[in-house]
């Protein structure tokens, strides 16, 4: 801007260009250092904030395009729909509350499953839409996971579940509960093929999906800040009636105490997890993408 | 034992204590009043009977956490001989929240695993109200590998209100340590017998229950939440549980309907409290009727029956998909 300009009186200014109006959602403000964030960037940032890099929930389509090469998608399982086994109401009916979140979310339920390749590498991903009743697995959840796994199981190939989720669908009672031991024993057929299980903890990661598969992963990966953790930080404040420490629950936490892996920021996902499942299947390296 | 009464139980509490007092009475009075006793005895059971015969899903939940249930070792006491408690993760502690061992059932070696509460409050703290840390279902895993190895059958008894909600059982992956344990016995080559005695809360209970026959109690109850966890979260308010109790389909009645259970187990007149040595009775008869069902297959086909028997959990529908 030239000494002129910056002289030249506000109004003037906006005399010159009849100002634009300020679309909705346009900015953002990032919850976690209060950065005030153009939209279109953060998007192009995979949800990262540049400046502090706190890593935003994103929903599931979003982030496996981001995981998967753009061609040779499909999609399974997406034929398995939620049904109201218990008929069950509190303030609002289940059938309600489902409806709704297709209507919010564009998804049948809280799971979406591709086939796909990760930079050439051939694999099955499951992706929780948190979303969809807040990810919550009930029995499609738990039937779409299954699929995915034999999916995987008939063409050997390693499978990616990345997890956003509170747990366990209360609407759906003990089917729900029954789904941790359903997805996890069918982990013990894909280790019997010795495919690869790679489990990615995002943001939240919680309850019953937690206390199933989630830590069963031959390599466990977690995002960086990601809330990972059997109960809520508010039912152990209540039952110990303490402060909890700081980050507790918090991947690096989780690191720390040898929970998982390793934590991977999203940016480097798609290079990293291809990078493991060539070491685990014994593929020579990848060439990288020029 | 003195009897507890619960709430709702109060009009029989009032004939029992009207009961009492006559026979106190009737110790030094010339009148006899015997025959008054037992018509308000009679009065009594029938009464009871009455009672339990309605119980609401919620008044079930009350049954099923009474404080004078048999707990594990009570039946372990009276269904099984020459018990050896087993102790400890063998890498951090022994949880007293789980108990577990070898021991014979009709004069057969197996392991006995199971929640363990306690009955006055040095006992309740001792044993961590049943919540299990990690390393209480470390040990389980480790007592069911131990008995895969040496081929015998494993019992799980359930009874807890949830694997405990604290920092050093997060600290020390409690969600690792229970899903491990649905791993593990997803693919354990001897028979899984599982029963849930009083409360089955959640994951907590899962983690020992992954099975080929799964048995409840007439008044215990298996759930994803407690009924208070899932009012305050539904419906924002904890005092709403029971209307949550009423809809989550808890009890052993209901899951039988819903497929979920192979079998419920009766208890007598008023409770399984009321008589520990002929409930166990009746629960050995399920369990040895269990074992003799399971006992002819050999453990590839155990594993590959119950894996099947697990990936048919779930109510969904298909839809056909547009192109």
């Amino acid at each position: 801007m030239s000494w002129l300009n910056k002289l030249l009186p506000p109004k003037i200014k906006r005399s010159e260009a009849p100002r634009k109006s300020v679309p909705e959602g346009l900015w953002s403000k990032c919850p976690s250092c209060e950065a005030v964030l153009y939209m279109t960037d953060l998007e192009q940032n995979a949800s990262v904030c540049p400046k502090c890099n706190h890593h935003n929930r994103i929903n599931a389509r979003t982030r496996l395009d981001m995981l998967l090469d753009p061609e040779g998608r499909f999609e399974i399982g997406s034929e398995v729909m939620p049904v109201d086994p218990l008929k069950f109401k509190d303030s609002r009916r289940y059938s309600d509350r489902l409806n709704q979140a297709t209507e919010d979310t564009g998804e049948g339920d809280a799971l979406v499953v591709l086939q796909g390749s990760i930079n050439t590498v051939p694999v099955v991903v499951a992706c929780f839409e948190f979303e969809f009743l807040g990810g919550s697995m009930g029995s499609v959840v738990g039937e779409r996971f299954v699929r995915g796994v034999h999916a995987a199981l008939e063409q050997r190939l390693p499978f990616i579940c990345i997890t956003a989720t509170g747990g366990a669908r209360m609407q759906e009672g003990l089917f729900s509960l029954m789904q941790m031991a359903k997805t996890t024993a069918a982990l013990t057929r894909l280790s019997k093929k010795k495919l690869p299980f790679i489990s990615v903890l995002t943001d939240p990661t919680m309850g019953g999906v937690s206390a199933s598969f989630a830590f069963m992963g031959d390599v466990v990966i977690a995002e960086p800040g990601a809330l990972i953790g059997f109960a809520g930080p508010r039912v152990i404040e209540q039952t110990v009636r303490e402060k909890l420490p700081q980050g507790f629950q918090r991947a690096e936490f989780l690191l720390e105490k040898g929970a998982v892996d390793m934590i991977v920021d999203r940016r480097e996902m798609p290079g990293r997890i291809a990078a493991l499942l060539t070491l685990l299947q014994r593929q020579p390296a990848l060439v990288a993408a020029s | 034992m003195k009897p507890i009464f619960l709430d709702f139980e109060q009009p029989i509490a009032e004939l029992e204590q009207k009961i009492e007092q006559l026979r106190f009475v009737q110790d030094d009075s010339a009148v006899d009043i015997s025959e008054e006793i037992s018509r308000l005895e009679a009065k009594s059971q029938a009464l009871q009977k009455d009672l339990y015969a309605k119980l609401s899903p919620w008044q079930v939940a009350l049954v099923a956490r009474h404080p004078q249930r048999p707990y594990t070792l009570d039946y372990v006491q009276h269904m099984f001989t020459d018990f050896e408690e087993l102790h400890g993760d063998r890498s951090f502690a022994d949880d007293h929240a789980i108990v577990g061992g070898l021991a014979r059932f009709n004069g057969q070696s197996c392991m006995v695993i199971g929640h363990q509460k306690g009955r006055d409050t040095k006992e309740k703290i001792f044993r961590n109200f049943g919540m299990p840390r990690p390393e209480g279902y470390r040990k389980a895993l480790r007592l069911m590998k131990l008995a895969e190895k040496f081929g015998v059958p494993v019992f799980t008894f359930v009874d807890t209100p949830g694997a405990y909600p604290g920092i050093d059982a997060e600290e020390r992956g409690q969600s690792e340590a229970i899903g491990h344990n649905l791993y593990v016995m997803a693919e354990l080559k001897v028979p899984i017998i599982s029963t849930v005695i009083g409360e089955g809360g959640s994951g907590g209970a899962l983690a020992i229950a992954v099975c080929d026959q799964l048995l409840m109690m007439q008044y215990s109850t298996y759930s994803v939440i407690s009924p208070e966890g899932c009012a305050s979260i539904l419906w924002k308010s904890a005092e709403k549980a029971v209307e949550a109790a009423e809809v989550m389909g808890i009890t052993a009645a209901r899951l039988k309907t819903l497929g979920l259970i192979d079998k419920i187990v009766n208890e007598p007149a008023g409770g399984a409290h009321r008589d520990h040595r002929a409930t166990a009775n009746s629960l050995k008869r399920a369990l040895s009727e269990a074992l003799r069902q399971l006992s002819d297959f050999t453990p590839s086909q155990l594993v590959d029956r119950r894996l099947e028997r697990v990936m048919a959990y779930g109510k969904f529908k298909e839809i056909a998909l547009e192109d």
